[in-house]
């Protein structure tokens, strides 16, 4: 029974309390009420058996102890109010659930709220993760991240963040908020921006429930993408690092180990999404991973479509980033010389200059040019720049290689 | 709820034209917004030169030209409206024609209840 009520626990409570933000109109309050019922479960539950319903049995204990609070603090006018809102009726329970588990991740993807405190919210409310789990992957002390949480959550009550999925009208924008949301949870799960290891897989993993989770709500073309290229980065990450937990890079990665499950999922995806012709940005990045993912060896990855779908993404959403990416796929397509051209426009720009893996980028492109001496001043400056303990190892090695050639003189 | 919306713009930038008309559509929306039941206060201000700042420091009142802080946008207006929520002030807000050409800092109104009521 005990092990029953905590499969059930991890399973329903973020559920259980996406229903009771909408009924109590108040997180903390939510929050609280939520522990209290998993409390009474298991005292109660040992002893009567497991409800017929164990969700409907939550919420509905929740709620109890949430009037009782209310009323032992005399906040009677939110009482009031909390007597009239009704309770799902059974048929159409599935469906409420679904509406509530949506407005919450729309709720803290607000764009009246901070970029990384959305990141934080939906962290912490959706995927359930601890204060000091959240806080360990923002670098920040969990004191920090619990008072970022609290002026989140005080902002979302005292500036009328609405408890709702955005309308028709809204929608399009408001979803792609969300989506870059779950995006940057990946990114954060899948190549750390600092610290000692590459990845956390954790955070990839809620990513990836997340979009599946926002996929069954929402049938939307660019959610498939989202969560295709997750999942056609995701196959990789068993190959990503050495067993002394080293970088390798694409071509050095062993390609029999990528999971052949999850690149399977992601094609899928990634085609229903495509056919619609409504896709945007995460389905053209996810079918440059799928190019990657479908080549038997490195050197058969065709570069032409690479480059062909970084000028597709080029023209969805530009970016400085996404430019040098299609430099490094010019550069395999027709040699270093065109990509450095590439390379050094974009970084006279000044754009990325302060981006390390502009001029790990240059840096490569040199040294395949055998232009040891610039090289080695590019992988200085990358090296100076990355912030990540594995980056940081990758680059001092090609930094010894390029010494080697140039003492080899 | 009522939240406050404050515009905020560079004044010099603004042609005499360019503000009669921001007048004059600000009036038909404030009709509008009357009409949806929506619409509780609003005024332009005159130039950000007429300011005057006043500060209380050891009992002695400070009076001083100008705004509190020189920036390059100034409060030239502002709207007090009754919405749902923050997406509908936010609808609000983009319908304001001085965010065409500047800032509407939306805050909601943080409401006592033992203020007197105005009898002017």
């Amino acid at each position: 029974m005990q092990q029953q009520i905590e499969d059930i626990y991890r399973q329903e409570s973020r559920r259980v309390f996406a229903t009771l933000v909408r009924l109590l109109r108040d997180f903390d309050l939510a929050e609280d009420a939520l522990q209290e019922a998993f409390t009474a479960a298991m005292q109660q539950w040992p002893q009567d058996g497991l409800p017929h319903n164990p969700r409907a049995w939550l919420v509905s204990a929740a709620r109890f102890k949430a009037i009782d609070r209310l009323r032992k603090e005399s906040r009677l006018d939110s009482l009031e109010d909390l007597k009239q809102e009704p309770i799902a009726p059974p048929e159409k329970e599935q469906e409420v659930i679904v509406d509530d588990q949506l407005r919450l991740i729309f709720t803290c993807c607000h764009p009246a709220l901070a970029p990384d405190l959305q990141i934080a919210l939906t962290l912490r409310e959706i995927c359930g993760l601890t204060t000091e789990a959240i806080a360990s992957a923002f670098l920040i002390t969990p004191t920090t991240m619990a008072q970022r949480l609290v002026r989140g959550k005080a902002k979302i009550r005292n500036a009328g963040i609405p408890y709702e999925v955005p309308g028709q009208r809204h929608l399009a924008e408001r979803l792609k908020a969300v989506l870059t949301v779950i995006y940057l949870v990946f990114n954060e799960g899948y190549h750390a921006s600092s610290g000692a290891h590459l990845d956390r897989p954790d955070l990839a993993q809620e990513a990836i429930r997340l979009g599946r989770l926002l996929l069954e709500l929402l049938p939307h073309a660019e959610i498939r993408g989202l969560l295709a290229l997750m999942l056609l980065h995701h196959a990789r990450r068993a190959t990503r690092t050495s067993a002394d937990g080293d970088l390798l890079l694409l071509e050095e990665q062993d390609r029999s180990l990528w999971d052949r499950e999850q690149i399977l999922e992601g094609q899928q995806l990634l085609e229903s999404a495509l056919i619609t012709r409504q896709f945007g940005a995460f389905s053209v990045q996810a079918a440059i991973a799928a190019v990657h993912a479908e080549a038997p060896t490195a050197e058969a990855t065709d570069w032409p479509q690479i480059l062909a779908l970084y000028d597709v993404l080029m023209r969805l959403s530009p970016s400085p980033v996404v430019e040098l990416n299609r430099a490094v796929a010019v550069a395999m397509r027709d040699g270093p010389q065109a990509g450095l051209e590439l390379v050094n426009g974009l970084l006279g720009r000044g754009d990325l200059q302060q981006y390390h893996l502009a001029h790990a980028a240059k840096a490569d492109l040199l040294r395949r040019l055998q232009q040891y001496s610039a090289a080695k001043t590019a992988y200085q400056d990358a090296l100076r720049l990355a912030q990540q303990d594995v980056d940081k190892r990758f680059l001092q090695k090609r930094l010894q290689e390029v010494d080697a050639h140039l003492s080899a003189r | 709820m009522k939240y406050m919306m404050l515009i905020y713009s560079d004044e010099s930038i603004w042609t005499d034209s360019e503000r009669n008309k921001c007048m004059a559509e600000s009036v038909e929306l404030c009709h509008q917004l009357n009409a949806e039941g929506k619409y509780l206060s609003a005024s332009p201000l005159h130039y950000v030169e007429t300011a005057t700042s006043v500060r209380v420091r050891d009992g002695k009142a400070l009076v001083t030209d100008g705004p509190f802080a020189e920036t390059r946008e100034q409060l030239g207006g502002y709207y007090l409206v009754d919405a749902a929520n923050l997406d509908e002030a936010i609808d609000i807000a983009s319908r304001i024609p001085g965010a065409r050409m500047g800032t509407v800092e939306i805050r909601p109104i943080f409401e006592l209840d033992n203020l007197p009521l105005s009898t002017k």
